[in-house]
């Protein structure tokens, strides 16, 4: 089918050729990478055969950067220097971090994102995900020997604007071509789904190391289909952690802990807890650094005692996820257990309990989201299976617009469809106004100061009217990544102002080439080199897709906006011939350009024909 | 030949133009339709078709979003009409409606106060009955007597329920987290 042929990507390569392309899980406590390999999906271990990267990393004395387990295994005598559980951090300022002592970190406020102070220097959280996104990049080509087209990375569904754009700018500064952000909960039914050939409405439930998203999905052959999500961006595994590490407090009458025998602590917690999934006791014993000896026997009674108000706390979502929905529990036809922290066997038995029926543990809970990032990845990377398949995922939180005193109006509801857009029309209160702010907020409450402030920037140069007269639209449109732009125009003059939503949250494209720069180990010649190189490529990549589609479809086009694409193609080959990086690329813009109307009607053309009858895989 | 982007909800999924519809053809049209444009077909496209693929499923959502529930549906054919439901403006109700509208409006601040759930979800389910019953009236003033006046009055009455609703949710909502 011709849609097929304009969508195969690089049809001046081999196209037949396997493209390299991963999913990443980049998780509260561990990061994994998988791909497919032969038709299935398999993570990719370390070279001692590890599948999991612990999502630590310590800057060492000696200027080096460490990651996963040998970092973790310093975490207690380094904690200032060791990054745990970086992703809570991720795209927050200093405000929003609840109970800042709990953390053995010294936080920096900065504009938009806190910062840590390490002896490396000060990192943001963006810079140390990106040091764990390096390490598994290099796993990844070290094992599948080649470099990468591309990464699907997840984040969790509850994942507002300025976290998402956050975990993206990470994977850029890893040097990863990002294909999409998948929100976790989906990835772990495309992986379950698939696998069990599954039908109906499913719900997961995935509790990690340190969110908890909950998402209702429907399954039919070749759709997944997003109808709800819900959930809490800081719950998760670390808390049940934390109220061990109280108790231990407690029970010991322990005060003014330092860094390093809280850090002890809380990894005694840990261990407490994951030997409690398995056994019905287990002893925590830990030498303090004045020479006191903690020595306590916590049962499994006990933990599900001190550790019910968090599983009763993830209820909450899951009911809520199933009102937008609009089902009821009885309704679910299976529930997927996803995340690390579900093998605790009394969150297993409150889940079960909830929706009256056995939850489906079938597959790794620490596994299933990489796998399930893996397999759209490789359908991303244009390495099409024999099945098409379809996702359609959704925003988790309202996106509004500040209005007069102090209000939020919605303008995107949560749960809507994405790609999506919607447009609201404003206008000025006062005589002679020229200029209007715009505001822009994420959350359900309705007020502005309940809501988060993703952005704000100001439409200036509005001719002068009476109060009312003017008319400004303004647009928000929500990318496949869920990542939201907004344009202000004002409709009699034609005034515009725009904004990518990140200025509050995350790194400006500027900041992240500078770094991305910087860490390059390449000398000037060799990066300028490259980016020839690079141009030349797309350019030619161009002109083949084009030729491509001119052969299948020219005739959507009249003679006359044919001989204008001929020009563009011939003028894009003179530029590649002057071996010039900037008028390559300013002809490859040109051609982009040109045949933007002709794209959109050859997709038109597929719709119109998918509608007559090709239903594809009959949806 | 090629869809024209220009042309209604409708046409867009070869649906016939009326308040009826069959909801199962609709999900079929939608998701052939998205399977066509979803900007997941062109993550290793060219850059204009990215920027079309994003523009086209933006707006076969949109379609669907309107066509999927009964009053936006109903507002978009008045609207194809030519006929403003004015729902910000005419604020003008029957008596008898508004007197219901305000023994709801009692119920549900006293459930709220009893903080019981339970009685929130009942109003719920009892207003959802209400709601179905206004959308039959729908289906019979726009596709059988083309009665404009009398389908406007029943959306805004709708929009009423829509938010008396929204206010149940808010309140469960408040009460549970």
């Amino acid at each position: 089918m011709a849609l097929l042929q304009i969508a195969e990507p690089g049809l001046s390569a081999a196209p037949h050729q396997h493209r390299l392309a991963v999913g990443i899980d980049l998780g509260t406590t561990n990061s994994l990478v998988a791909t497919v390999k032969s038709g299935s999906a398999t993570v990719l271990p370390d070279a001692h055969g590890r599948s999991l990267l612990p999502s630590v990393v310590r800057y060492t004395e000696q200027g080096e950067v460490v990651v996963g387990y040998a970092a973790q295994a310093e975490q207690s005598r380094d904690p200032n220097n060791t990054i745990v559980s970086v992703k809570r951090f991720m795209g927050r300022g200093l405000a929003d971090i609840q109970d800042v002592g709990r953390s053995p970190y010294r936080f920096m406020d900065a504009p938009g994102m806190v910062q840590l102070l390490t002896r490396a220097g000060a990192k943001s959280p963006v810079e140390v995900s990106a040091d764990i996104l390096r390490t598994l990049r290099s796993r990844a080509e070290d094992s599948l020997g080649g470099e990468l087209v591309g990464a699907v990375i997840t984040v969790p569904a509850y994942f507002d604007d300025a976290q998402r754009q956050a975990t993206k700018d990470a994977a850029r500064l890893a040097g990863l071509n990002v294909l999409r952000l998948l929100n976790e909960p989906t990835a772990a039914a495309i992986a379950y789904g698939l696998d069990n050939g599954a039908e109906g409405t499913y719900v997961v439930y995935d509790l990690g190391g340190g969110t908890f998203d909950v998402s209702v999905l429907a399954l039919s052959r070749g759709v997944f289909e997003v109808l709800s999500t819900s959930g809490d961006s800081s719950l998760g595994g670390d808390d049940f952690d934390h109220r061990i590490y109280c108790w231990v407090l407690e029970q010991a009458d322990l005060h003014g802990l330092n860094a390093h025998d809280t850090r002890l602590l809380l990894t005694c917690a840990r261990e407490a807890k994951e030997a409690l999934t398995e056994h019905a006791e287990t002893r925590i014993t830990a030498l303090l650094s004045d020479g006191l000896t903690v020595d306590l026997l916590l049962t499994q009674a006990i933990f599900h005692d001190i550790s019910k108000t968090l599983i009763d706390k993830t209820l909450l979502p899951v009911r809520k996820a199933l009102r937008d929905a609009k089902i009821g529990a009885e309704d679910v036809k299976g529930v997927v257990m996803v995340g690390g922290a579900t093998r605790m066997p009394h969150v297993q038995k409150a889940v079960g309990q909830y929706f009256g029926q056995t939850p489906l543990t079938n597959l790794d809970p620490d596994k299933v989201v990489a796998l399930g990032a893996a397999i759209q990845a490789n359908v991303l990377a244009g390495n099409k299976g024999e099945d098409e398949w379809l996702l359609l995922d959704v925003i988790p939180l309202s996106l509004g617009i500040e209005t007069m005193g102090g209000l939020t109006e919605k303008i995107i509801p949560r749960n809507s469809t994405i790609p999506v857009a919607r447009a609201q029309e404003f206008t000025t209160f006062k005589d002679g106004q020229t200029a209007m702010s715009v505001h822009i907020l994420q959350g359900e409450r309705e007020l502005v100061s309940d809501c988060r402030s993703l952005a704000k920037f100001v439409l200036r140069g509005i001719p002068p009217m009476v109060a009312g007269a003017a008319r400004i639209r303004v647009t928000y449109q929500v990318d496949a990544d869920g990542l939201l732009s907004v344009t202000a125009r004002e409709q009699t003059s034609g005034v515009e102002a725009s904004i990518e939503v990140k200025p509050s949250y995350g790194l400006s494209d500027d900041e992240i080439s500078r770094m991305l720069t910087d860490s390059l180990a390449h000398v000037q010649d060799d990066i300028a080199a490259r980016k020839l190189r690079e141009a030349i490529v797309d350019a030619e990549g161009l002109i083949a897709a084009t030729t491509a589609a001119l052969a299948a479809d020219g005739d959507l086009l009249d003679s006359d906006e044919r001989a204008q694409l001929d020009v563009a193609i011939a003028g894009l080959h003179s530029a590649i011939a002057t071996q010039t990086t900037r008028e390559v690329n300013a002809a490859t813009q040109r051609l982009s350009q040109a045949t933007e109307e002709f794209a959109a009607r050859r997709m038109d053309r597929n719709i119109q024909q998918a509608l007559k009858g090709k239903h594809i895989g009959n949806l | 030949m090629s869809t024209d982007f220009t042309q209604d909800h409708f046409a867009l999924f070869n649906l016939p133009r009326r308040f009826a519809i069959d909801t199962a053809l609709l999900d079929s049209a939608w998701r052939t339709a998205a399977a066509e444009v979803h900007p997941d077909r062109y993550v290793s496209g060219q850059d204009a078709e990215k920027r079309v693929a994003l523009m086209r499923a933006t707006r076969v959502n949109e379609a669907y979003q309107t066509l999927k529930s009964p009053v936006a549906r109903a507002r978009y054919l008045l609207q194809l009409a030519g006929v403003d439901t004015a729902e910000e403006t005419n604020t003008s109700m029957p008596a008898a409606f508004l007197m219901a509208q305000m023994e709801w409006r009692e119920a549900i601040a006293d459930a709220r106060a009893a903080a019981n759930v339970d009685q929130l979800e009942a109003l719920s389910r009892q207003l959802r009955g209400d709601v179905k019953g206004l959308e039959a009236e729908l289906g019979s003033t726009l596709d059988e007597q083309a009665d404009h006046a009398a389908a406007a009055l029943a959306v805004r009455k709708l929009r009423f329920l829509e938010k008396l609703d929204q206010e149940i949710g808010d309140a469960i909502e408040a009460l549970l987290y």
